[in-house]
């Protein structure tokens, strides 16, 4: 299992990459929605691709009430 | 379909629509590309009857109330059902809540019973508050097998054997507690009575009918008053499909169209505007002999579709497109926020009518909808059979207050007499939205006379509920408002909200302030969050009692001072 700061790492990359901000813009503690410039169904798309490179099965739910990277990142590694 | 002038009460249609289609199906609910679940009419009854007999032998009792806090699925709607079955109030609260906001509606509706899911009921159990939950049956569903579940029990078990009694209502009895979204300080829950339901299913079916084998997306969600009437009642007394999706991914969602031949669904605007960026992607993606030939069918079926909508011609023309929405869908409905014009007519001209409406859940929502003979992207349609409007005090381009008359209209705000005069005045429920008719009787709206901004996914939001948040910024004062309320534009849509703040003497508003703004404002719901800030350079004007003059400060500041005075953040 990789570590929490891999995980997180590669969750800022692949945001970055999916709605092309500059990487170096994003910080762990950012609110995703503000900085990507996405609402809550573009959220869902960023799932979608973090589900696939994770191999990991995340319930809609646990979007809910979650707007920063680090916070979807622990969700994410309580799944790995 | 049954004809609901015969009922007295939602849970005597619904059982008699179970009995009347026992092998047509009711429910499918899907997980990704899994089907979970399918059940049919016979199925569903002999599911929920054991749930609501346990109910009755716990002692829940005719007019006793029942809150679901749940994302769109079966269970949902067997809940619903075992609690009618026993003549209960049903609460259907919004699962996107949190869990003290939960916990504060939980207690204002007195709910006895509470149905909810696993990961809810963990979020409840461990909000401040709890203790002080009152409702005595519990009922979480998909539980893991080693989880605790404090008070509650199963969802799965709690079943008991032999036929519950049929608790018949009245007319007039209250049906369901249905919360407004956001409160402007108190929780506003909307009284419906079993005539509300009754007679607002009638005139919508009657535009647009369902029968065995339409099959309707569920997507929005079932506590509010749209899916609830056309995604469980609707459907169900005409022996139609509900289809349930319990992740909303785009790529699911787009599968469900194909897999299950959707006919019909409701949006709100934000996801119907979604879809319309996603398929002009797509067409900018076409070779240009393959987009010259797609313009000219879009153009064809347009001119030929110009009196009203001919589903059948458009999916011949336009098959590829049809076809991925499943080759059967019939129409779109959307409301609760406002939706562009070029947005509706995009659609249409693609042959798949989307139905613009107009209403609010004190008024079991649908006051207005297009019939779409002949289209119209300008308007929310006209009253629904049985609905009267009119135009109050309307100024010199005829536009007024938008007042309603109807069976449909709420019986009352829980527990708040004082609020209910205000709303219902004379037996015209006072809804607070601008607009006006034009000659062909199709309303248009033009704003709102409250200070509240309605987002693109349909939630209304009190400035209000938004100051909350701010509470502690180091400023002498300061008020939350939406950008309209100050500065009327006189036509919906880029709502936002807006802070007006008072520095102390000799305060400045320095980076580290605006920092300390900014931070807080990040902490709201990306929806809920003010787009900017102004400063003013003078108190703001209160009451003897110290509450702020929101109608007067907002009347000064739009005389005195432009919108371009606000800061954005």
């Amino acid at each position: 299992m990789p570590a929490f700061d891999q995980t997180l790492d590669e969750v800022l990359d692949l945001a970055a990459t999916r709605f092309q901000v500059p990487r170096e813009k994003l910080s762990p503690d950012d609110d995703f929605f503000q900085k990507l410039g996405i609402n809550s169904l573009q959220a869902l798309d960023l799932l979608t691709r973090l589900e696939n490179h994770f191999r990991v099965e995340l319930p809609d739910y646990e979007m809910q009430g979650v707007s920063d990277f680090r916070t979807l990142a622990s969700r994410i590694q309580a799944r790995l | 379909m049954l004809d609901l002038k015969k009922y007295q009460c939602l849970g005597e249609a619904l059982r008699d629509a179970l009995d009347r289609w026992p092998n047509e199906v009711c429910l499918i609910e899907s997980d990704r590309d899994r089907e979970r679940t399918r059940l049919t009419y016979s199925d569903f009854k002999e599911t929920a009857l054991p749930l609501a007999r346990a109910l009755q032998d716990a002692g829940f009792r005719a007019g006793d109330r029942a809150a679901i806090i749940m994302t769109n699925q079966s269970k949902w709607l067997i809940s619903a059902y075992a609690v009618m079955l026993c003549g209960g109030v049903l609460v259907p609260l919004d699962y996107k809540l949190t869990a003290t906001e939960h916990l504060a509606l939980l207690a204002h509706s007195q709910a006895k019973v509470l149905f909810t899911e696993f990961h809810l009921w963990r979020a409840i159990t461990q909000a401040p508050g709890f203790d002080s939950l009152a409702a005595e049956t519990i009922l979480v569903t998909e539980a893991p097998g080693s989880a605790g579940l404090v008070k509650a029990f199963r969802w799965e078990d709690y079943r008991r054997k032999g036929s519950p009694e049929f608790i018949p209502r009245k007319r007039d009895d209250w049906a369901s507690i249905v919360y407004s979204s956001g409160t402007g300080g108190q929780p506003k829950g909307c009284v419906l009575t079993n005539e509300n339901y009754l007679e607002q299913c009638t005139a919508l079916t009657a535009l647009y009918p369902f029968w065995p084998g339409v099959r309707y997306l569920s997507i929005l969600p079932t506590n509010h008053a749209v899916d609830f009437m056309v995604g469980f009642i609707g459907p169900f007394v005409c022996g139609a499909t509900v289809v349930h999706l319990r992740t909303l991914r785009p790529e699911f969602v787009r599968d469900a169209f194909v897999r299950y031949r959707i006919t019909y669904l409701s949006l709100v605007p934000m996801v119907l505007k979604n879809l319309e960026r996603g398929l002009r992607s797509k067409f900018d993606e076409l070779s240009r002999p393959r987009r010259w030939m797609l313009d000219r069918l879009i153009a064809l079926n347009r001119v030929l579709t110009r009196g009203k909508p001919r589903v059948g011609m458009s999916r011949l023309l336009l098959s590829q497109i049809h076809g991925a929405f499943g080759g059967s869908l019939r129409a779109m409905f959307v409301g609760g926020a406002f939706m562009e014009p070029s947005t509706l007519q995009f659609f249409y001209d693609l042959g798949v009518p989307v139905s613009n409406g107009y209403g609010l859940t004190e008024a079991s929502t649908v006051l207005t909808l297009n019939d779409c003979k002949p289209f119209r992207s300008d308007t929310v349609g006209k009253p629904l059979p049985g609905v009267e409007l009119r135009i109050l005090n309307p100024n010199d381009d005829n536009i007024g207050e938008v007042a309603a008359r109807s069976k449909t209209v709420m019986s009352h705000y829980l527990n708040n007499p004082e609020l209910t005069a205000e709303t219902i005045v004379d037996g015209w429920l006072l809804t607070g939205d601008l607009g006006r008719f034009d000659e062909a009787g199709h309303l248009q709206l033009f704003g709102r006379k409250r200070n509240m901004i309605v987002t693109e996914g349909g939630k209304n939001i009190y400035p209000e509920d938004i100051e909350t948040a701010f509470d502690g910024l180091p400023v002498k004062e300061y008020s939350v408002f939406s950008a309209n309320y100050i500065w009327p534009k006189n036509k919906l849509g880029n709502e936002s909200l807006v802070m007006v703040v008072r520095l102390e003497q000799g305060q400045e508003f320095t980076s580290e302030l605006r920092e300390d703004l900014a931070a807080r404002n990040r902490r709201l719901p990306d929806f809920k969050r003010i787009s900017g800030y102004f400063v003013v350079g003078k108190d703001f004007p209160r009451t003897a009692s110290m509450k702020i003059k929101r109608n007067q400060l907002a009347e000064e500041i739009g005389k005195t001072m432009d919108q371009t005075a606000v800061v954005e953040l």
